[in-house]
């Protein structure tokens, strides 16, 4: 056990590593920081002496491995745009993301498990056969479509929610800004966390259906109708426990896809998160913010795809934990 | 002297004819219905330079005058505009039919890229397997836990602002391209990887290795042709996959320029005037993307349940 999670960090160390390298070769190519320090009026001379002192002039890797060792110090640059260090901006938006991922996954657990389970169980009825033509129907609707449709629908027309922004928020433990806790906050995160949720949703119903199909085909499962167990017992403890193993590996790739599209939600419903805040970065060309972007949400990639490999190796005594 | 007889292969057609998956598209109505919708999109598209009203890449061929006006159907339409007029006084339809066009050409184009790559890299992970093997999926892991869209707008983003808008746009479609090719080699790798090794196990395999002959040969004509089923399913879902990326990428500004625009610009391009009452700027071209996309993804589920591969994932 401890050979696999000592295996595992090191794998998570060496694709932050490369991340890293990507991320400041990025910012090497990217514009010129003297350019934006000083601007146009200065002469070339000073121009070069300033170049020297910030050590511009220093070969490709050493420039890298200070820029690591500030990094590993929490020091990711200055945004140009804020002035501000770029890892204070991006902590500052990252609450709002949360809130909107947080919610959307909200409204994927409550639809479906249940959907899910119910279409596997009665593949037949219209119901099942209704959501899977959704399903369809909502893997093909880009999530773009789905936000505009939505503002459109339910803000415009109907005026039910807002279309932008976050509302009221409340100030959770000293430094978490929240609006999941107001109520004006909610009707804020109501459209936006639907459509967020519509890209996932759809996948995480197909894939259900069809694992909890298979599984109740088992020989354990006909074992267990064999010897008159409930209905709900067998749906329930036999066979949707089982089914729960694939949908964790393939629910932490998920969670990855949602902080990629929280970039076109947010953009769409002007939602002051991460993703909003990295747009007009690169709009404006704001690279050490671009950069500080990058490692943050490869930092959470990263995370989450340790924290879940490590969870199906407890759950499921069939990896060889400390194998290959 | 020795006489040999062959058995007269059958022709193509009537093998296509005999075929299983051609007897399920005779008796599929949806299978029928979205392989028509999906092969008139590639007719109009492809004629869409003899068929269109007008040009909507010659620049002198609209008027800013002639902006925003409504589809047919409604009082102040024009009947030169068959479905209205963009904010800069593009012919809908001449726009739609082009636009359809990059689309699709993206979609077939980074699909075949990234079957070229995923199964080149698939067949040897799965054929030498060990070390080189676990390396190849472990990058393969981390490249899909990026995501496609996350990868290609960090991409397109970084080679904007380097080689700047103006030189952007005449190569936007290539970069577009090869950045959704790239992106999604691992869904082949994958796949192909799973069949390898389920071939390599078979008599057929030993026997070919023992008869000595060259492992690319083996790989090609005894073990390749039995990936081609799942690869037709996966191909289809990603078509689908790269035009939506595509859209999206565009929808943000990162795809195709408005002056060469594709499905995701015209839907990016009409976003502003949508909540001013201009509807059909988004939503023709909207509604043109999701029928596409739907049938090409119905289609897939179709081939899905007709081969039954068994899928990696």
């Amino acid at each position: 056990m401890f050979a696999f999670l000592v295996r595992r960090l090191g794998q998570s160390v060496i694709v932050m590593l490369v991340i890293s390298l990507l991320s400041f070769s990025i910012q090497d190519e990217l514009g010129d920081p003297l350019r934006e320090l000083v601007g146009q009026s200065v002469s070339e001379e000073i121009r070069n002496e300033l170049r020297e002192e910030l050590g511009l002039n220093d070969p490709f890797l050493v420039q890298y491995w200070r820029f690591l060792k500030n990094a590993v110090r929490g020091d990711l640059g200055t945004s140009y745009f804020f002035k501000r260090p770029a890892l204070e901006v991006i902590l500052d938006k990252l609450p709002a993301t949360i809130d909107l991922v947080i919610s959307a996954s909200f409204w994927i657990l409550l639809f479906s498990i249940p959907v899910g389970m119910f279409a596997a169980i009665r593949p037949h009825h219209w119901i099942s056969k209704l959501t899977m033509g959704l399903s369809i129907l909502g893997i093909s609707i880009p999530v773009f479509l789905t936000a505009i449709f939505l503002i459109q629908i339910f803000a415009v027309e109907l005026g039910w929610a807002p279309s932008y922004g976050r509302g009221d928020t409340v100030v959770l433990f000293g430094f978490w800004e929240t609006s999941l806790l107001t109520w004006d906050g909610l009707t804020h995160v109501l459209l936006p966390s639907i459509s967020l949720a519509s890209v996932i949703l759809p996948l995480f119903v197909r894939m259900i259906r069809s694992e909890m199909m298979e599984v109740l085909e088992t020989e354990y499962v006909k074992f267990a109708w064999a010897k008159g167990l409930s209905k709900p017992r067998i749906w329930i403890v036999h066979a949707f426990k089982n089914t729960l193993l694939p949908v964790i590996t393939v629910g932490g790739v998920q969670l990855g896809i949602m902080v990629a599209y929280t970039i076109l939600t947010e953009t769409v419903f002007q939602w002051p998160g991460m993703g909003f805040m990295f747009l007009e970065a690169i709009n404006r060309v704001d690279t050490p913010l671009i950069v500080a972007y990058l490692i943050v949400v490869g930092l959470i990639f990263v995370i989450t795809n340790t924290i879940v490999d490590i969870i199906y190796g407890f759950v499921n005594p069939m990896v060889k934990l400390t194998g290959r | 002297m020795e006489s040999q007889t062959f058995a007269v292969r059958p022709s193509i057609w009537t093998r296509i004819r005999s075929s299983l998956v051609y007897y399920s598209f005779t008796h599929s109505r949806t299978a029928m219905v979205c392989a028509t919708i999906v092969l008139i999109y590639v007719l109009l598209s492809a004629l869409a330079p003899f068929i269109a009203p007008y040009d909507p890449w010659d620049q002198t061929q609209f008027d800013i005058m002639d902006s925003e006006i409504p589809p047919i159907g409604s009082p102040e339409a024009d009947s030169r505009f068959l479905l209205g007029t963009d904010a800069m006084g593009r012919d809908m339809l001449s726009t739609i039919l082009y636009g359809t066009g990059i689309s699709i050409l993206i979609g077939i184009f980074a699909t075949l890229l990234q079957g070229v790559l995923g199964v080149s890299i698939g067949l040897i992970a799965g054929y030498f397997g060990g070390r080189l093997d676990s390396l190849l999926m472990r990058i393969a892991d981390i490249q899909l836990s990026f995501t496609t869209l996350m990868v290609a707008i960090v991409i397109l983003a970084v080679f904007q602002a380097t080689f700047g808008l103006h030189f952007y746009e005449d190569f936007a479609i290539l970069a577009i391209i090869l950045v959704i090719g790239v992106a999604e080699w691992p869904q082949y790798a994958r796949t192909v990887r799973a069949c390898v090794l389920a071939a390599k196990k078979q008599e057929y395999v030993d026997a070919a290795r023992v008869i000595g002959l060259h492992p690319a040969t083996i790989i090609y004509r005894h073990i390749l042709p039995n990936t081609f089923s799942p690869l037709l399913v996966i191909s289809t879902v990603q078509v689908a996959n790269a035009i939506i990326t595509e859209a999206a990428l565009s929808f943000l500004g990162l795809g195709m320029p408005i002056t060469k625009p594709s499905l995701g610009s015209l839907i990016r391009n009409g976003f502003e005037f949508i909540f001013s009452g201009s509807w059909w700027i988004t939503a023709l071209p909207a509604i043109v993307l999701v029928i596409l996309i739907l049938a090409i993804n119905l289609l897939g589920d179709w081939l899905r349940d007709v081969l039954n591969p068994k899928l990696y994932d």
